[in-house]
């Protein structure tokens, strides 16, 4: 600590460049924070203690694939199926195509396995009695300022209505609630609409569901159970594959993109940037103190403290810059959610993100000052204080 | 008064490349315990070899050199570093201060090596400067400085460990004439209030007339012992 004052006046020799240095670091940890945090929120979608006693059952060979509504009834049978409903996806926009809305056609129990919906008992009821009723999230009613009693135009990308037009029209009849807004966000972004009344219309399901969903009595069972579910469908043309639901969004996010893959990439090449940058930083202010650290080691200080000081300065840039960088992705963070309309529910900075920010910028302080460190330690000082 | 530095049989071989140069031939050398000594000689004579190798900055090739009894062509590169940091004092022509430092933080540098806290450590580079006669600019950086008074803070900065021995080399060389005598003068008080011993490497005849004894040097070879 008692050199702490010399090394940070040697981080500041010349201003200009740290500073510029530092604002270089700040964007790159504020780029790992925001990016990390797309991450988790990707890792966290359908982590949840209800998720856990939830299966998922889809066609073998492709998401996309129906299934018979008739399975409901077998599913229903398996030992330890407690409660099974299905939905399927509609795929609506709304006024533009680029207002994707996640809207499901769902069967009348559909709420009754997701506890972590929240929904006023009168909306419940009047959804219950409503063919063209619809419950939406209440981050997607507040997106486009919709209210209870709006009748709500929704453009489906996939499926015509029986006039052949792909222009439906339901009634806003009550608002969604998530009750966990960490893991749960996702259904206040909801718009569910009744299966019976999609399949009637549409000329293109007659009598199929998307996926169904089962709710399992006892959650160390589940893999039996999905097996089972599995059974039930084998050798048909309608085969199954049951997984718990956290696989099943894991295996979704996988089609949609990798983004553990992508963040990575993104990530490597602005680390890798940084240290070309913040490397040449610190070899430039190495080799034009070459003359002063010759004097502290003339006055007695030994190769290894001179080692020392250099790493830590390396080290002190990247901290500075870096806490800077990830402390202003926390601030920013939740104005990005709220900006975006609910479409991104971003978790902020956390602990385990701090704790890797704090390991990269060590290890990247280490790294860049590890030349410059090593050649300061082996100057010669006689060599060094004539010039040479 | 002892025997402070003993060189025996002293040599130095430089290696550039495939060339090895010779700067320093066989030197016998004793200074006392509390001298003043001025080394003299052309460009490339071997003075400022010589000096380093009474410092402990480099080791010789040949011979021995005791300083207070301390064989140091038998230190390894640490225990010199912590040899210098205890018993030498070092003052150079262009000053060598850190730029970024006030005139205290700089004097203050040999104490970082010592176990004294920062209250120990202001207070002694304080009496320092007070000793130089800069009392009043510890706050200045080297850049609101003279060069004359660069050059004080230096000496500030070399005896604030209270080392035996000082060494210069050329610590007048970038002054002008009143501030090199200044400076000249700090170093005879110095010498002659309180015992150190100083050994001056100059070009100038002036400066060497502040020194008890001034030796030359030809070709890596003593050639002439003076007394002043």
């Amino acid at each position: 600590m008692k050199y702490l004052h010399l090394i940070w006046a040697a981080l500041f020799r010349r201003k200009a460049r740290t500073v510029l240095t530092l604002v270089s670091i700040v964007a790159a940890f504020l780029l790992f924070g925001m990016l990390d945090a797309v991450r988790t929120s990707f890792d966290q979608a359908g982590q949840s203690a209800n998720g856990a006693q939830r299966l998922q059952t889809g066609s073998k060979l492709s998401f996309i694939q129906p299934l018979p509504q008739s399975l409901e009834a077998q599913i229903a049978q398996v030992p330890g199926v407690k409660q099974v409903t299905y939905a399927n996806w509609f795929g609506g926009a709304y006024q533009d195509p680029h207002n994707q809305v996640f809207s499901f056609a769902v069967a009348p129990n559909y709420i009754d396995l997701y506890p972590e919906i929240a929904v006023d008992p009168a909306a419940r009821k009047a959804f219950d009695a409503s063919r063209t009723g619809a419950l939406v999230g209440e981050t997607l009613a507040r997106r486009f300022h919709w209210k209870v009693g709006d009748k709500i135009p929704l453009q489906s990308t996939i499926f015509p209505n029986r006039e052949g037009s792909k222009n439906w029209s339901f009634d806003i009849v009550g608002i969604l609630h998530s009750t966990d807004k960490k893991t749960g966000g996702f259904y206040d972004q909801l718009f569910l609409l009744h299966w019976k009344y999609f399949d009637e219309t549409t000329p293109y399901n007659r009598g199929q569901v998307g996926w169904y969903v089962s709710r399992v009595a006892d959650v160390n069972q589940a893999d039996r159970v999905a097996r089972a579910i599995d059974a039930l469908s084998a050798n048909s043309d309608h085969e199954t594959r049951t997984q718990t639901e956290q696989a099943t969004t894991a295996s979704w996010m996988k089609q949609l993109a990798d983004i553990g893959l992508i963040v990575g990439a993104i990530m490597g090449a602005v680390f890798f940037t940084l240290l070309l940058l913040s490397g040449n930083t610190m070899m430039q202010a190495v080799r034009e103190r070459t003359a002063e650290l010759a004097v502290l080691k003339t006055i007695g200080f030994s190769s290894r403290s001179v080692l020392a000081m250099v790493l830590a300065e390396s080290v002190l840039l990247l901290l500075l810059g870096g806490v800077v960088g990830l402390g202003l992705a926390a601030l920013l963070i939740p104005g990005v959610s709220a900006g975006s309309g609910g479409m991104l529910n971003l978790p902020t900075v956390g602990a385990s993100s701090w704790l890797l920010g704090l390991a990269l910028m060590v290890a990247v302080g280490l790294l860049v000052g590890a030349l410059p460190a090593w050649r300061a330690m082996r100057l010669n000082i006689v060599d060094a204080l004539a010039g040479r | 008064m002892g025997t402070l530095i003993e060189l025996r049989n002293l040599s130095k071989v430089y290696e550039r490349g495939r060339q090895k140069v010779e700067v320093l031939h066989h030197i016998d050398l004793d200074i006392a315990e509390g001298d003043f000594l001025a080394m003299m000689g052309p460009s490339g004579s071997g003075k400022t070899t010589l000096l380093n190798l009474i410092g402990g900055l480099d080791s010789p090739s040949g011979g021995s050199i005791a300083v207070a009894g301390q064989r140091l062509d038998q230190l390894g590169a640490g225990a010199l570093a912590r040899w210098r940091a205890a018993h030498v004092g070092f003052v150079f022509q262009f000053y060598n201060l850190m730029p970024m430092l006030s005139a205290q933080r700089n004097v203050e540098l040999p104490l970082l090596l010592t176990r004294l806290n920062g209250a120990q450590r202001r207070k002694n580079a304080g009496i320092a400067l007070q000793l130089v006669g800069l009392g009043d600019r510890a706050a200045h950086k080297p850049g609101e400085l003279s060069g004359g008074q660069q050059q004080r803070v230096a000496i500030a900065r070399a005896i604030v460990s209270d080392p035996a021995l000082l060494v210069c080399d050329e610590p007048t060389g970038d002054l002008d004439r009143q501030s090199a005598e200044d400076v000249l003068g700090l170093l005879r008080t110095l010498n002659r209030e309180h015992g150190k011993t100083i050994v001056m490497v100059t070009h100038d005849p002036k400066a060497a007339e502040y020194a008890n004894h001034t030796l030359h040097l030809d070709k890596g070879t003593l050639v002439e012992q003076a007394t002043a």
